[in-house]
């Protein structure tokens, strides 16, 4: 009898994320570090607030604006991290050789990447967003609906930005590590993220109207200062993380081409 | 000559100037144990590479199990498995862990029965729940073997599968692969360094020398040809030239 039957994209994709779950059950300590950031993230700022209610009458208006900020950045962080983190996992243990020669396709390692990158951002935000409820009496969750399209349009961005990280570490292969973990913070002085997208000079505004992220922040005051939700900040993000998104793939593919080429993937992590 | 399962013409493969492989073109033949032999640098682990998918040839075509592997790699794949001792497990996982990772990507039916049935033909009972990265090389290439024999594959490309096993481990390990051979009818494709056992295991040999084939046989052929008692000595030859003066000889 043949031992095998046709595994589906849906099988394999499944097999990389057992093979994480198994790696995070062994290792508590990757767990606490997805956690410290966004942790430590929000008790600065959630001190910072404190000081600035007392002194801003902007703050005044949504006290936890900058709390509010800082969580919804790290949704961002936290997804690209955790695309890139999981190949580097594959790369460290000099393990791409063994996946890529068995039926694993490109294209579905990336949805693996994708998926690792929901659960890690969830496990990385969570625990910060929940302990800033008594220590600062603020809940991000009082956003309500719109932080999950918030949410949502954050993790599909990260996975666009980790898609590119991604593809240079895979044709750079190790040499490009430091990207992996620097890349996304060019995009924090653009996105308007502790500040209004105005108080950027005019040629960095289109610059910053061409990130998702922007989107997001925009609309995160709107909700909490305007009792807002603006729709009309959701249609352009989605469009330009589709846009993000396509690209991302493209590039992770050609990247994968040009290992290939080059025979890389045979000697990727040494 | 026997239906080739796998068929390979004009492989080139140049990285910049360099010529890895050069127009190289063989057949293999099914339910055999062919040697690729050659020295460090002679174009066997890109060989291998091409024929795994790994690398991208520059010119040629590769027929596995009768599919185009430069076009439709992914419909050989499951029927295919590698050993290495230079690609790795993650080290964190148990070895039971690494198999079941493997076993699910390969599509494997009842993985966990595999996996014990593999750990009884390799003796992996007592390390199944063990770090993989606890273990000692010889212990790790025995995962690697049992991770290679999961989808029981039609073609099985062996890097130096002996490499860093002591003589007696690397004896039983040869043992289990001629009987694998015999039970399942596979192919086996083997680089090695280790001429006794190419000697032992291989019916078919092609020398590699700077990125072509410049010979092929059997071994006692081979041993026939170059006048030698044993393959080392052919090996040496071949690496030094010195066919011709053998052959003089």
């Amino acid at each position: 009898m043949d031992i095998m039957q046709d595994a589906g994209p849906l099988r394999r994709i499944g097999a990389m994320l057992l093979r994480h779950y198994y790696l995070m059950r062994s290792s508590p300590t990757r767990i606490f570090d997805l956690m410290y950031w966004p942790l430590l993230q929000m008790i600065v700022w959630g001190f910072i607030t404190v000081f600035f209610v007392r002194h801003s009458s902007w703050l005044v208006q949504a006290s936890g604006v900058l709390i509010g900020a800082v969580l919804l950045w790290d949704v961002l962080v936290r997804s690209q991290f955790g695309m890139t983190l999981s190949l580097l996992e594959e790369m460290w243990s000099r393990n791409l050789a063994n996946l890529f020669v068995s039926p694993l396709r490109p294209a579905e390692f990336a949805g693996a990447l994708m998926v690792l990158s929901m659960f890690r951002s969830l496990l990385g935000v969570v625990p910060a967003a929940l302990l800033a409820i008594p220590l600062f009496a603020y809940s991000i969750f009082d956003l309500g609906l719109p932080l999950i399209a918030f949410w949502a349009i954050l993790l599909m961005f990260g996975w666009g930005v980790g898609l590119v990280i991604a593809a240079a570490l895979t044709r750079f292969g190790l040499a490009a590590e430091s990207y992996a973990w620097a890349s996304i913070f060019i995009l924090a002085p653009i996105s308007g993220v502790y500040y209004p997208v105005d108080v950027l000079p005019g040629w960095l505004r289109a610059v910053s109207w061409a990130m998702p992220s922007t989107y997001v922040f925009e609309g995160m005051r709107a909700v909490m200062i305007d009792h807002v939700f603006r729709w009309n900040l959701v249609g352009p993000a989605l469009v330009l993380n589709v846009v993000y998104l396509a690209l991302g793939i493209m590039l992770f593919l050609a990247a994968f081409r040009s290992a290939r080429e080059r025979g890389q993937l045979l000697h990727a992590g040494e | 000559m026997l239906e080739p399962v796998i068929k390979v013409e004009h492989l080139t493969k140049r990285f910049k100037d360099v010529a890895a492989v050069d127009d190289v073109s063989f057949s293999i033949a099914r339910g055999i144990t062919t040697a690729l032999l050659g020295g460090n640098g002679a174009g066997k682990t890109t060989t291998i590479g091409m024929l795994l998918g790994l690398i991208v040839p520059t010119a040629g075509t590769i027929t596995i199990l009768g599919e185009d592997m430069l076009r439709h790699r992914h419909r050989v794949l499951p029927r295919l498995n590698f050993s290495s001792p230079y690609v790795d497990f993650p080290n964190r996982l148990k070895v039971r862990e690494n198999l079941m990772v493997f076993a699910q990507l390969y599509g494997v039916r009842d993985a966990g029965g595999r996996i014990r049935e593999l750990a009884a033909d390799l003796d992996l009972g007592e390390l199944l729940d063990k770090k993989t990265g606890s273990l000692s090389s010889g212990q790790k290439t025995r995962v690697s073997l049992a991770k290679a024999l999961l989808n029981r594959p039609k073609i099985l490309f062996l890097d130096e599968p002996t490499a860093s096993l002591d003589p007696d481990t690397a004896d039983w390990i040869r043992t289990y692969l001629e009987r694998y051979q015999r039970a399942t009818g596979a192919s086996i494709l083997l680089a090695s360094h280790n001429m006794a056992e190419v000697e032992r295991l291989c019916q078919d040999v092609l020398m590699m020398k700077a990125g072509r084939i410049v010979d092929r046989g059997t071994p006692s052929e081979l041993l026939s040809r170059y006048g030698r008692a044993n393959l080392e000595d052919v090996f040496l030859d071949i690496a030094r030239s010195r066919r011709a003066e053998a052959a003089a000889q």
